[in-house]
């Protein structure tokens, strides 16, 4: 499944500074469809190089960390479990506080 | 030269006795307006307060609108606008605004709401002045830095709008205060820097039913939304959980460009006449994601009001007294008023004075001196001979470190070996890095107590500091 995934707010960092990845997630045999709880197990593994702790708490992304699919809050589409399609873009953006 | 030396000290001498005639009856129109009102608290919102300032409000010239001929010319530009016109104007001359903070976000959003005629503004900041905020805090001027930002930034504003009242609130905004002073005013932006004084305003703006332009901004990107409005989210039922402490960044440590708080300080501003005039459509349950380096902008959709939040949900009991005794340092793991960390992870003969090390140096011991900033710190400024490992890379470089012990070990002629002394901007890092060092073997490393910083202010004064 082809997403592109941006990250933002200072998460690019760990991921070597870089912001937006065009990816190709592959889909576990027989099953179709893929759900963000997928989607960030694949993200740590693949693209997180320092610092898991500072992407992911438990099995969610860690307090202070928006995520938007298609722009538009995951709470409004059922979090991780919400489900993805082809050429869905997920943002993961840290709030700011400076000033 | 000699009488012209004598000239500028005369002139200096007359600007300090002006200023303190300047202050002292700054001093004095406050405590009369704070008599006044305590008089009649109608007179609360009115501009008739404002010194020898013309009236703004309650004038009306004849045409049915409350427009006096000043405002009506000085604000011509508002009222040519069919979807603003008299009545947003009108709206916005009986607003008040508060804008905590004034720093990078507080001075265009301040410069913009001064200028476009909002009746009564307030801004609260306890800071003072300093040179390496000006690149972006730009509602300050050189002839301020080291006095009140409150005072500064008032004075600026005054100067572009003599028609408004200007309220200074020169003091840090806590739960002691909060209410006290966000009820004076409609709406209240959040220009801070910091979580636990954005945890702490939007409850205040919840209990108060306020609502709250929110910016921020760091590094090279920008994010802007609006709390608490027309039943829209507030910033816990975004954030209802704080972020670890390790994750709120700081510009003073991260870096700003400063045009970017600016643009996100403009923007503000904006939303703020919006609400204020009753004109357009709020930024709220949406959010504005500025990314400057690739010059993107993004608005998204965020989630509604939380039942669940413990601020505003449905079953939430936020009252005025619960707010006065919330502990947001102690939530959020972060001081109100953020000063440099001061780490203490070490033993003393783990450690070494700035000055100490400069008597090794002059005494000629051999050493290895590893600095572990970042590469882009080390650019900045760095001392002489010291070899560049960011703390980060470490782990992965302490072949190079045992290296150069022994290139250098090689040059004792008792062969005791070199010495190890780390190095960082403020010594935190060096402590960190130290202790890791003991762990893989490097028994003898040294922290330099107080880092860069402490090297500049007790050995070197002339070591640029940033
Ligand atoms: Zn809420």
């Amino acid at each position: 499944m082809q997403l592109t995934l941006e990250f933002g707010g200072g998460l690019e960092l760990l991921c070597e500074s870089k912001k937006i990845h065009k990816v190709n997630v592959e889909t576990q045999k027989g099953v179709e469809k893929l759900t963000m709880k997928d989607l960030l197990t694949w993200v740590r593994t693949n693209l997180i190089k320092e610092r898991p702790e500072m992407f992911m708490k438990g099995d969610t992304v860690r307090p202070g960390v928006l995520v938007l699919v298609n722009d538009c809050d995951w709470e409004l589409s059922g979090q991780l479990n919400t489900t993805l399609e082809e050429k869905d873009v997920v943002v993961f953006i840290s709030t700011l506080h400076g000033g | 030269m000699e009488s012209n030396g004598g000239d500028a000290s005369q002139i200096l001498r007359q600007i300090e006795t002006l200023k303190a005639t300047r202050s002292d009856i700054d001093r004095r129109i406050s405590a009369l307006e704070a008599q006044l009102r305590e008089i009649n608290p109608s007179h609360g919102n009115d501009a008739v307060l404002n010194g020898s300032c013309p009236p703004i409000s309650g004038f009306d010239s004849g045409f049915g609108h409350g427009l006096s001929p000043d405002n009506i010319y000085r604000y011509s530009r508002h009222l040519l606008l069919p979807s603003f016109g008299v009545q947003g104007q009108s709206n916005l001359l009986k607003s008040s605004i508060l804008v905590v903070g004034a720093g990078g976000l507080g001075s265009p959003a301040l410069l913009y709401l001064a200028a476009c005629g909002v009746g009564r503004l307030g801004i609260v900041d306890h800071d003072v002045v300093e040179v390496n905020n000006m690149h972006r805090q730009i509602i300050h001027t050189e002839e301020y830095i080291g006095q009140p930002k409150v005072k500064s930034a008032a004075a600026a504003c005054r100067s572009i709008n003599s028609t408004i009242k200007i309220v200074e609130h020169q003091e840090a905004l806590r739960t002691s205060n909060a209410l006290e002073i966000l009820s004076q005013y409609d709406i209240v932006v959040d220009a801070t820097d910091n979580a636990p004084s954005r945890y702490m305003i939007s409850d205040c703006c919840v209990v108060l039913g306020k609502p709250l332009v929110s910016g921020a901004a760091l590094g090279l990107e920008g994010q802007l939304t609006v709390y608490n409005y027309n039943g829209g989210p507030c910033y816990r039922c975004l954030f209802p959980t704080p972020p670890p402490s390790t994750a709120c960044q700081r510009c003073a440590d991260s870096g700003v460009l400063g045009v970017v708080p600016g643009v996100i300080g403009c923007l503000q501003a904006l939303e703020a006449i919006k609400i204020a005039s009753a004109v357009g459509e709020p930024l709220s349950g949406r959010m504005l994601l500025f990314d400057a380096l690739s010059a993107r902008i993004r608005i998204v959709k965020i989630r509604g009001r939380s039942l669940q939040c413990e601020a505003c949900g449905e079953s939430a009991t936020f009252t005025r007294q619960q707010f006065q005794e919330f502990d947001y340092e102690k939530f959020t793991e972060t001081p109100l008023s953020p000063s440099p960390l001061k780490l203490n992870l070490l033993q003393a003969d783990s450690r070494i004075s700035t000055k100490e090390f400069k008597e090794k140096i002059v005494k000629g011991e051999v050493h290895i001196l590893v600095d572990v900033r970042p590469e882009h710190h080390f650019k900045i400024v760095s001392l002489p001979g010291s070899l560049n490992i960011p703390f980060r890379s470490l782990e992965a470089r302490l072949p190079e470190i045992s290296s150069a012990l022994e290139e250098e070990g090689n040059k004792t002629k008792s062969g005791s070996g070199a010495q190890l002394y780390v190095l960082c901007r403020r010594g935190n890092d060096s402590q960190r890095a130290v202790q890791y060092l003991h762990k893989m073997g490097f028994t003898s490393a040294k922290d330099i107590i107080g880092g860069l910083e402490g090297w500049a202010r007790d050995v070197d004064p002339n070591l640029p500091m940033y």
